[in-house]
């Protein structure tokens, strides 16, 4: 029975991500997401942007930096548009802090 | 397939194939299967590496399908791990980045299977980095006779000098700054120990001579840019000459009495210990004596450089106002127990770690399990050799019941120590040398 009982708890664990995350890239399913999906897996994973936090300029001058030494192409207008505004608003920086508390997944279960 | 919890630290070779597992076995092995079979390993690709880290030949390998998790790694308590695997915490698939918890890291001697893995680029395939054409050049502005040798040559001309040296990427606990810092977000485990096996730089730049106007040595490796570009080096870095010309600083073949893995550099590789690890460039295939500061891929610009006076978080730096990083500063790890555990009130801890202070030696390593009020300081080894991390060690027993944070604070022999806040934040979030921290829950 506790086998059972923990075989539903690793299904529940492992299904435990947000509903709104492409399960093959893990990009969060908003406006614009199809459009960064198709433009920026070339070259690196996804994980790499998913893992950044950054506001608009930041996100603009990783671009900038991408097209003038790493080979990204140029977009439209609109699609750049598209993409900042998608990465500004699913992927931007947490609140300030001096230092964090030891994460959540170091912390005893108690 | 779903995609772990981002905050889970048991990601790896699972989630890899449960993406994909075609692009995992080539991403992990190397290997590409028979694209009418999808079985066996095309042109060996891949076999030497999982029959590396199995330990063992695999007898029917041409029937093995393709996007298959050998048996031997899907368990979680086997007895062994293999790089970039198991208990690495993989940061990114592409190019390939992982870390290592720092609970992992209790061995004395980094084993291959948990260094962690930091690439920029390709890396190259087995057939090439196992060919015996595979030749190290040696030339540049500054190089007096510029000569070729193969890794025979370098085992037969030079003196072999076997060393544990720590490396530790520029960027490790990079997680911690704000405002965030692009690149991989490392939070602890982009440092280790091993045993390297190789000559001397030295020795080699003295065999072909060095001009008197040389000031910077080189590297270009085999390594791919990520854009596919031939035209395009993934990273090309290097350090000043006296750097070079230290008696540790080598050029390797061998890690822990093996040959290189693939993931690691095979079959040649720079180690410049006590600098950040991207001087220490893997793929070696070429050695430049420059005369003027090298100006290869991730030399300029903002890349492994911090602004050269202090700035306010958030500042942006004019790429003249950034300095190249030299030695690491000084930083030590709790690798026992692992943070989280539950611990008897009244019983011992011995509480275990290593310390290591870039260049320099650590002189003292000190411990507090009151949020920094009180210090208590540990049993500290010397390094087995110059740039070998040092061992500490601490009983502590808990004065009551409750939640503890154990701190761990180094302090070098200029009596410069880990600050317990960030250190000065920089746009591209190196050199966070905080102290480290583990949560214990203490109970009767």
């Amino acid at each position: 029975m506790s086998r059972l009982l923990s075989l539903i708890l690793i299904c529940f664990t492992i299904n435990d991500t947000r509903a709104n995350e492409d399960p093959q890239t893990g990009l969060i399913m908003d406006a614009g997401w199809e459009l960064v999906r198709a433009n920026c897996g070339g070259c690196h994973s996804y994980d790499i942007i998913t893992s950044q936090k950054s506001d608009r300029q930041g996100w603009e001058e990783m671009i900038r930096w991408m097209q003038s030494s790493q080979n990204l192409w140029q977009f439209d207008p609109k699609t750049e548009e598209t993409i900042l505004d998608y990465l500004t608003k699913s992927y931007p920086p947490s609140e300030s802090r001096r230092r964090a508390p030891i994460t959540k997944t170091l912390m005893p279960l108690n | 397939m779903t995609k772990p919890n981002p905050d889970s630290n048991t990601i790896g070779i699972h989630k890899l194939y449960a993406e994909d597992p075609i692009s995992a076995d080539k991403t992990i092995w190397g290997r590409v299967t028979n694209p009418l079979t999808r079985r066996g390993f095309l042109k060996n690709s891949g076999l030497m590496a999982m029959t590396t880290a199995l330990g063992s030949n695999i007898p029917f390998a041409n029937n093995m399908p393709a996007g298959l998790i050998p048996a031997a790694f899907a368990q979680t308590d086997d007895a062994f791990n293999i790089y970039g695997k198991k208990g690495l915490k993989i940061l990114n698939d592409r190019p390939l980045n992982a870390e290592t918890p720092a609970h992992l890291l209790d061995d004395r001697v980094t084993p291959s299977s948990k260094l962690f893995i930091r690439n920029n680029g390709i890396p190259p395939s087995i057939p090439e980095v196992t060919s015996q054409d595979w030749v190290l050049k040696v030339e540049g502005e500054s190089c007096e006779t510029p000569k070729q040798f193969t890794i025979s040559d370098l085992k037969k001309r030079f003196k072999p000098h076997t060393l544990q040296l720590q490396i530790e990427c520029g960027g490790n606990g990079r997680s911690e700054f704000y405002p965030p810092a692009k690149g991989n977000q490392w939070s602890t485990g982009a440092v280790g120990c091993p045993e390297w096996t190789g000559v001397r730089i030295k020795d080699i730049l003295e065999d072909v001579g060095i001009q008197k106007d040389a000031v910077y040595v080189a590297y270009e490796g085999k390594d791919r840019h990520l854009s596919g570009d031939q035209n395009k080096r993934p990273i090309s870095r290097g350090v000043p000459l006296w750097k070079a010309m230290e008696e540790e600083s080598l050029i390797v073949w061998g890690m822990n009495g093996d040959d290189l893995p693939l993931i690691h550099g095979a079959p040649l590789r720079m180690v410049c210990p006590g600098w950040p690890a991207s001087v220490s460039g893997k793929w070696l295939s070429k050695i430049l004596i420059r005369d003027q500061v090298h100006d290869g891929a991730k030399m300029t610009g903002q890349s492994y450089r911090v602004p050269c006076e202090p700035v306010s978080p958030g500042s942006k730096v004019a790429d003249e106002d950034m300095c190249i990083i030299e030695s690491m500063p000084v930083k030590s790890l709790i690798t026992f127990p692992k943070s989280g555990i539950d611990h008897g009130l009244n019983e011992s801890l011995k509480i275990r770690g290593h310390a290591w202070a870039g260049d320099l030696s650590v002189k003292k390593v000190f411990l507090s399990i009151d949020f920094g009020s009180t210090w208590h300081e540990t049993l500290l080894e010397d390094p087995v050799n110059r740039f070998a991390w040092q061992h500490w060690t601490q009983d502590v027993t808990f004065p009551s019941e409750g939640y503890y944070e154990v701190w761990a604070r180094a302090e070098d022999e200029q009596g410069v120590s880990q600050p317990v806040v960030l250190p000065q934040w920089n746009p591209r979030g190196y050199l966070n040398n905080s102290c480290h921290r583990i949560a214990v829950q203490v109970k009767a």
